[in-house]
């Protein structure tokens, strides 16, 4: 074992090593593995917020379900309701109109009657007329007695 | 094995134990150290100086993930132990792991193989392990002791290292014994940090070239040797690593 000149050599080897790592090896990759580093954890944070995300709009999404149900089974009540109204208002509508056209057949009814008893009165004030006359075989003068027809009429 | 060498156990040890060399006395340099651990710092860390000035913050590809892999774990030991705010620890952690371990590697390669391959080029000593050399080893040692005061200078200032040395752990009356304490135990940590890790790969290395003498019996030997010393491989790095981290993180922390 001697020691020589080659521990001075070795050592400036050892320099120029560490100098080389020091500046080209080290710092360059250092700097690599924390951008890594750094790009990673931002991956990471961005998807748990991209999952946060989707949670929210789940939750978005049920609620905006959930309102239109509840504003559709609204409409559809509403529509019920409205279409039993309308049913309830043909009805009124239709028993109006019944009454009014029953009343009017009524009316008619009363009148044609009125009608066929005045038009009976007449042929009986006739039917009695001729009757007097067959009875009395002589000429009525209907306009002598016209006044007291007339008067006959009216009792009957 | 060179030729003009008598073919003994002793003899085929030593060869493998020597390094190619230049100069004399202090000034020898040992080339089979100097370039294996030059070319492998060099592929490893210019390679990921290649791969950084190309890395993404998207999806990386395979090789930017190891790489991330290994210096992410790298980087969370820091974190464990180094509270402070250096720019330096966690390349210097990286730095040290990873050059270690394929230094450490090279002691898979076949013992015979690669002096070998050179001896027929008629390069005579090669040592391809550049961990096995206490040059090395010291050179990285006493880098790591240089940064760690440096660092403690630059931390507490002055006065507080200067205080630290003489008042702990004792208080200020016991000055003399601190200081004593406390340079046995600065000393301590280059020569222990350094010595642990040639230890273990020379041995390792030894205990191969042992294995290698057996002749056919190194067949069943060599690969369990080599599985179990993948873990010291691996582990001496991680130690070496570790301790340094250990030690900056004294250095820049306050004792009490």
């Amino acid at each position: 074992m001697n020691i020589n000149a080659t521990l001075i050599g070795e050592a400036i080897w050892f320099g120029v090593f560490i100098w080389i790592t020091m500046k080209y090896v080290w710092p360059p990759l250092a700097k690599a593995m924390a951008d890594r580093q750094k790009l990673i954890a931002d991956g990471l944070a961005a998807g748990e917020r991209g999952k946060h995300e989707l949670e929210l709009a789940g939750k978005r999404s049920a609620d905006a379900l959930r309102d239109a149900k509840a504003k559709a089974a609204e409409i559809l009540a509403a529509a019920e309701k409205r279409g039993v109204q309308m049913v309830e208002e043909a009805k009124v509508a239709a028993k109006v109109e019944a009454d009014k056209v029953v009343a009017a057949a009524k009316a008619e009814i009363a009148q044609q009657v009125e009608q066929a008893r005045a038009e009976l009165r007449g042929r009986v004030a006739e039917l009695a007329v001729a009757g007097a006359e067959q009875i009395l075989k002589r000429e009525v003068d209907a306009k002598a007695h016209a006044e007291m027809l007339v008067a006959l009429k009216q009792e009957l | 094995m060179a030729s003009g060498e008598p073919l003994t156990a002793s003899g085929y040890i030593v060869h493998h134990l020597t390094n190619l060399t230049v100069g004399h006395g202090f000034w020898t340099l040992h080339l089979d150290s100097l370039i294996i651990s030059g070319l492998l710092g060099l592929f490893a860390f210019l390679g990921m100086a290649k791969l950084a000035s190309k890395a993404t913050s998207g999806v990386p590809g395979k090789m930017q993930a190891f790489v991330e892999m290994l210096i992410s774990f790298i980087d969370q030991q820091v974190k464990d132990t180094y509270h402070g705010k250096s720019p330096l620890v966690t390349p210097l952690a990286i730095t040290i792991f990873v050059w270690v371990l394929l230094m450490n590697t090279m002691d898979l390669i076949p013992v015979d193989f690669v002096p070998m391959l050179l001896g027929a080029a008629g390069v005579h000593y090669f040592k391809v392990v550049p961990t096995t050399d206490p040059n090395l080893t010291f050179g990285m040692s006493l880098t790591v002791f240089t940064i760690m005061i440096v660092m403690g200078f630059k931390v507490k200032g002055f006065g507080g290292f200067m205080h630290e040395v003489f008042t702990v752990p004792f208080g200020a009356k016991m000055a003399p014994v601190n200081l004593l304490f406390r340079l046995i135990e600065d000393i301590a940590k280059p020569i222990s940090l350094s010595l642990r890790l040639f230890g273990n790969m020379y041995a390792g290395e030894m205990v191969f070239i042992l294995i290698a003498l057996l002749g056919l019996w190194q067949l069943p030997l060599a690969l369990p040797w080599a599985l179990f010393h993948i873990l010291i491989i691996t582990l001496q790095a991680f130690v070496f690593m570790m301790l340094t981290i250990v030690y900056l993180s004294m250095a820049s922390e306050s004792h009490g």
